[in-house]
């Protein structure tokens, strides 16, 4: 009996810290990215009351937040805090895990996901993993990849998309002269952003970044952070990282979670400078625990 | 701890110690070598073996006329040769399919109590001696038809190489990263879709070096080929007259009272192992096909 009136109240407390974000993000965003589109300010994705089981493990506890169009948001928190969960289920990644269980509602550009094809909305809500994962074929096979399985291109229209998705991804200089060789032959670096180039293939509306920079050094990391910074303009994107610097570098906003729970969700400055809750101070001053 | 650390061990003590755990190292040392060196030996001893005598006795001749009559010397193994390859055929058109399916069904759809039992089953299939998959197709084919057939013999092999089949393709496949296929359906693919375009591939090499290495097991089988396709002195026409093949040859001629026929079987027995040698470097050549691996 203890354990949903508990929860509800979890619900309330972030039902209510969505409304303050409201109140906070425009004037953050003004402040913060003055080159961002006319498109932004408009809510992309939203989550309300979202709770998330692995089994009967519950990784999320009703996590509610608005995910504004052409900005970066980033989720920082401990191991196991559920902000790669939470990532996973913005595109139904989750779904491929066995008994999970999701509850709750989230809605891309009003409509809500679990109602939409999967494949259409992963189409969509694009994805970067924490490996980089390109397929055993060519790097042109890899870019083409998306294109050819969402529908039949000719192979001008493929050669076209191919190119523009690696210049997208910054890719293209490096590989504009290997375009058929394995995609294993590039480096770290480049894979990842090989990765990155074969997920805007499909034209993303959203793109969700899960730590796609904790397996590179610092000069391949600088790399994929200005890419998110130009990509901004056409993409609203979402990363996970656990490297606080990277979240206040590149973010405009910046959600703290914490055991499932979404603690904080603020402009970056303000979740980094003068954030409001306690957990939030001591994670990013590295008092924690 | 040592000698000076303890003063009150006296140092015969030690040295015995010592002396102990260099006699054991030294017994294990040599048990250890002397097993791989005998194991060592007999493969090398057979091929030996085998090329001197096969080797010697080999001619164009082998490779290309029928099988004399008996006491007249001469003549080769050509339809023997020819029969293996038809029978390694159908064995392969019934195996492969159905091994390589059952594979990706166990390895991607099937979980629980189910894939377990699929597996057990399966090894269990695998442990079956080659006679009782002769036995089998005899009374499904030979028995209702009433005559030998490469047909019986190829299906007697192509059941034998289904479980090989099965689990080999099923573990290339699991071998499989799961982030390719998480790459592959967050762009959208449907399952199917992700195993078709990245998994299979992926596994492809793997998977062919299964094949055939599993080819190259059965291609040596004797026993269920003696009541399916039973053996042939002259050109089996189509698939439904019974067959000669290497295996069942060197069989035949080894335990015949004549010289020349010995000799022969030698000449079977060689390239019947060269053949399988073939295949098997062949397959390591696919396998290490490093076009696409990780570096």
């Amino acid at each position: 009996m203890q354990a949903p009136s508990r929860q509800t109240s979890a619900d309330k407390q972030s039902a209510s810290k969505v409304e303050d974000m409201d109140s906070v993000i425009p004037e953050s965003h003004a402040a913060g990215s003055s080159q961002a589109q006319s498109g932004s300010g408009a809510v992309k994705l939203s989550a309300t009351n979202l709770n998330f089981f692995y089994a009967k493990f519950q990784a999320l506890h009703g996590i509610s937040m608005k995910i504004l169009a052409n900005q970066v948001t980033a989720f920082i928190g401990p191991s196991g805090c559920g902000k790669s969960t939470f990532l996973r289920t913005l595109n139904r990644m989750n779904e491929t895990i066995k008994s999970s269980r999701v509850e709750g509602e989230i809605l891309l550009d009003g409509e809500d996901i679990f109602t939409q094809e999967v494949s259409a909305v992963r189409r969509r809500v694009g994805m970067v993993f924490q490996r980089s994962n390109p397929f055993p074929k060519s790097i042109f096979d890899n870019i083409a990849y998306g294109p050819r399985i969402n529908g039949s291109p000719s192979r001008s229209e493929l050669r076209d998309k191919v190119e523009q998705s690696l210049r997208r991804a910054a890719l293209w200089d490096e590989v504009k002269d290997k375009l058929n060789q394995s995609a294993y032959g590039l480096s770290g670096g480049q894979q990842q952003r090989l990765c990155i180039a074969r997920a805007l293939a499909v034209d993303p509306e959203v793109l969700l970044l899960d730590e796609p920079c904790s397996a590179l050094d610092p000069i391949a990391t600088a790399k994929i952070e200005d890419l998110i910074f130009q990509l901004k303009s056409s993409c609203t994107l979402v990363i996970v990282t656990h490297s606080m610097q990277q979240a206040a570098r590149v973010a405009d906003n910046t959600g703290f979670f914490l055991l499932g729970k979404l603690i904080e969700f603020d402009s970056t400055a303000v979740i980094f400078k003068t954030p409001n809750k306690k957990e939030t101070e001591d994670y990013v001053t590295g008092r924690f625990g | 701890m040592t000698a000076s650390n303890s003063p009150h061990a006296p140092a015969s003590h030690f040295d015995f110690l010592h002396f102990r755990r260099k006699t054991v190292n030294f017994v294990m040392l040599s048990l250890t070598a002397i097993c791989t060196f005998v194991a060592l030996g007999v493969l090398l001893y057979i091929l030996g073996y085998l090329f001197v005598h096969g080797a010697s006795s080999l001619s164009l001749d082998f490779f290309t006329k029928l099988p004399t009559p008996v006491g007249e010397a001469g003549g080769g193994m050509a339809n023997a040769i020819v029969g293996s390859g038809k029978l390694l055929l159908i064995a392969m058109c019934l195996g492969v399919p159905i091994g390589f399916l059952g594979g990706v069904y166990l390895a991607e759809f099937a979980g629980g109590k189910f894939a377990f039992l699929i597996r057990y089953v399966t090894d269990l299939l695998n442990g079956v001696p080659s006679i009782v998959m002769g036995i089998f197709a005899y009374t499904i084919i030979v028995l209702p038809q009433k005559h030998f057939s490469t047909l019986a013999g190829g299906l007697a092999l192509g059941v034998m190489m289904i479980p090989i089949a099965v689990r080999s393709s099923e573990e290339f496949l699991r071998a499989v990263p799961l982030n390719l296929r998480e790459g592959s359906m967050a762009l959208g693919a449907s399952k199917t879709r992700a195993i078709l375009t990245v998994v299979i591939p992926a596994a492809k090499n793997g998977i062919i070096t299964g094949v055939m290495l599993n080819l190259a097991r059965v291609a040596g089988e004797t026993a269920p080929l003696l009541f399916t396709s039973f053996g042939n002195r002259y050109w089996s026409h189509g698939w439904n007259e019974p067959t000669a093949a290497l295996p069942v040859m060197i069989f035949t001629y080894a335990i015949a009272p004549y010289e020349d026929w010995h000799r022969q079987a030698w000449s079977a027995g060689f390239v019947l192992l060269s053949l399988v040698l073939a295949i098997n470097v062949f397959a390591r050549l696919v396998l290490s096909n490093k076009k696409h691996v990780a570096r």
